[in-house]
């Protein structure tokens, strides 16, 4: 993909971003990815904790406990989000805190956050997904073309 | 005790994947993270995510992929039962509590704070 | 009077009668608090939106100003201003309260510059006896608008720069007291195919680079004959891109800095490369800058202030980012 984008460039143009690269800072790599890591494992342990505890103590199975602890995931989320530590976690942890669900809550808290200013039926209402639509409209549409390669298969006398 | 170890490891793994994409493949967070639900869908359309959510627990039903994979899941079971229009009608329905927590949540949090900046 | 291709020289010397700079809580924490004439303690400064917040201290700074000028909002002819809002409203909201007759710019960070180049140009020429030159910005309005929610958890990578919140002015007079506008030169728009909008420096700095030799060029001076010559807000990268070409073309500047580099103490972890925006060249320069050189620290100063002229939609369409720099003269060899 970077090759596509360089080949539009002039000589000159090139010659500059080999310049300018050379004096980026890197980012940091093997930090960051054990970082995330790190706080990856970590939510994704915490989230198994929520899910034994429902398990444990109420009437769910194994199979539907995951769904009031993906709840807690992100209600854990968006208090975190309002009281403004997210994103200085985020800063240290990457895609330690945004590839769990709580990224995805945070990208729907922070959105309905900002746009408050702009009233809640245009503003909240109508930015909350500015950052979570894409997953939610590329899940779906995945979702609807393995699901129907899936039946369409099974229906012509696959598994 | 063996699940937590597993629900780390494998957590993170997924973490750092989400990672590199950001960092090697300079891609955006939003672009990330719907790469990584297409993935869960597809992995669960091969009948390969069950058995990682089986041996890994919330290391795999926490990440962002296992949305994907749910939403596949709601869609097969209604399809068993109600042929090729169930793929519509049954994509949401494993998925209900997670979108509708972040929705309410999402819009409680903007009806009594303010952003910090 | 042009000289050469894109420089003025403003033969009556106007004079920068007065000016006023105000910061909100990030600005109060560095090491250039005591120059600001008004500090913030939060991003809101009292209104209901990021946005009001930014034209609140827009009015501000051009009030204040103008007081400290000893004159009257009526005495103005001409309210130059621009921000990085989209359709500048922050200056549109204070030109109207200010009721001062308005011209709109949009520089994006070089504007502050560009103002006070065109301000400085009406005064010079006849064409007003006072000038307001102002510009604004807003960290949290600017990253609602061009990335994203201030309270989302993204990584900022190290290459990304940190909008100041806060606004300057400057009252330019036909005479007076004080530094004086010697020249300008106007900038270009200079396109090198960078893209990533969290490495504004990378991109700007050709520009910055294409106007400095500009400069040189049209004038026959060199960096050498500066005290200080200072860009608007490069950043870390920015600035050391700019100072390795200019070392490649022979143009090497002795007293080189960035006022993105002087605004921020080193030990702000949300910084990263340096401070951006459009108040950031302004704030620096009407407050900071012009007190060091009303102190007898600096007698001759140019101002390179740079522009990053992308759009959150140009960005969607893979465009690149064009960017621009104006550079504006100031001396000041009298006594206060």
């Amino acid at each position: 993909m970077s090759d596509a984008k360089k080949k539009k460039l002039t000589p000159v143009q090139q010659e500059y971003h080999d310049f300018a690269r050379q004096r980026e800072p890197n980012r940091p790599l093997l930090l960051n990815s054990l970082r995330a890591f790190a706080v990856g494992g970590f939510i994704c342990l915490v989230g198994q904790f929520v899910q034994d505890f429902f398990l444990w103590n109420f009437d769910f199975t194994e199979k539907t406990a995951g769904n009031p602890a993906v709840a807690v995931m992100i209600l854990i989320a968006v208090v975190l989000t309002v009281s403004g530590v997210f994103d200085h976690i985020a800063q240290w942890a990457g895609a330690g805190t945004a590839v769990p669900v709580t990224g995805f809550a945070n990208s729907i808290a922070s959105a309905a956050l900002e746009h408050r200013t702009e009233g809640f039926i245009l503003g909240v209402g109508g930015n909350m997904f500015k950052l979570a639509g894409s997953v939610i409209v590329f899940g779906v549409v995945a979702a609807f073309v393995v699901a129907l390669v899936r039946t369409v298969l099974s229906t012509l006398g696959g598994p | 005790m063996e699940t937590y170890i597993w629900a780390f490891v494998i957590g993170g793994l997924i973490c750092v994947i989400g990672q590199l994409l950001m960092d090697v493949a300079r891609l955006t967070p939003a672009t990330t993270m719907t790469i990584l639900v297409v993935a869960g869908a597809v992995a669960d359309g091969l009948g390969l995510y069950e058995p990682l959510i089986d041996f890994a627990g919330a290391g795999a039903s926490v990440p962002i992929t296992s949305f994907g994979n749910a939403l596949v899941h709601g869609a097969l079971l209604e399809a068993k039962t109600y042929g090729l229009i169930g793929i519509l009608t049954g994509i949401f329905e494993v998925t209900s509590a997670g979108i509708s927590a972040a929705i309410v949540f999402g819009f409680l949090a903007a009806l009594f704070f303010k952003p910090r900046g | 009077m042009l000289k050469g291709h894109q420089t003025w020289i403003f033969e009556n010397r106007p004079v920068i009668a007065a000016a006023a700079a105000v910061g909100g809580p990030f600005e109060a924490r560095g090491p250039l608090a005591a120059d600001f004439d008004l500090l913030h303690g939060d991003l809101w400064a009292g209104q209901d939106s990021y946005e009001k917040a930014e034209r609140k201290m827009l009015e501000e700074a051009s009030r204040r100003a103008v007081d400290k000028a000893g004159l009257r909002k009526e005495d103005v002819q001409f309210f130059l201003s621009g921000d990085l809002g989209n359709q500048i409203i922050a200056s549109s909201f204070a030109a109207r309260s200010l009721g001062v007759p308005f011209f709109g710019l949009y520089g994006a960070c070089s504007t502050a510059m560009e103002g006070l180049a065109l301000g400085s140009l009406l005064v010079d020429s006849g064409a007003a006896r006072y000038v307001l030159c102002a510009t604004s910005s807003h960290n949290a309005a600017t990253e609602k608008q061009y990335r994203y929610p201030t309270e989302y958890g993204s990584q900022r990578p190290p290459t990304a720069q940190w909008t100041v919140t806060g606004a300057a002015a400057a009252v330019v007079a036909a005479t007076g007291d004080g530094p004086r506008v010697t020249a300008a030169t106007i900038g270009r728009v200079v396109d090198m195919g960078m893209t990533d909008p969290f490495n504004m420096g990378g991109a700007m700095a050709p520009a910055a680079v294409d106007t400095i030799v500009a400069h040189f060029r049209d004038l026959n001076v060199c960096g050498g004959d500066y005290d200080l010559v200072a860009t608007g807000d490069l950043g870390r990268v920015g600035h050391r891109i700019a100072a390795d070409l200019l070392q490649k073309q022979g143009l090497a500047i002795p007293s080189f800095t960035d006022c993105g580099l002087l605004i921020y103490g080193p030990d702000h972890s949300m910084v990263m490369a340096g401070a951006s925006g459009t108040a950031c060249s302004a704030a620096v320069t009407y407050g900071h800058l012009l007190n060091r050189m009303k102190k007898g620290e600096l007698r001759k100063v140019l101002i390179v202030a740079t522009g990053a002229l992308l759009s959150p939609l140009s960005y969607q369409q893979k465009e690149s980012i064009p960017c621009i720099a104006h550079a504006v003269s100031i001396e000041y060899g009298g006594k206060e």
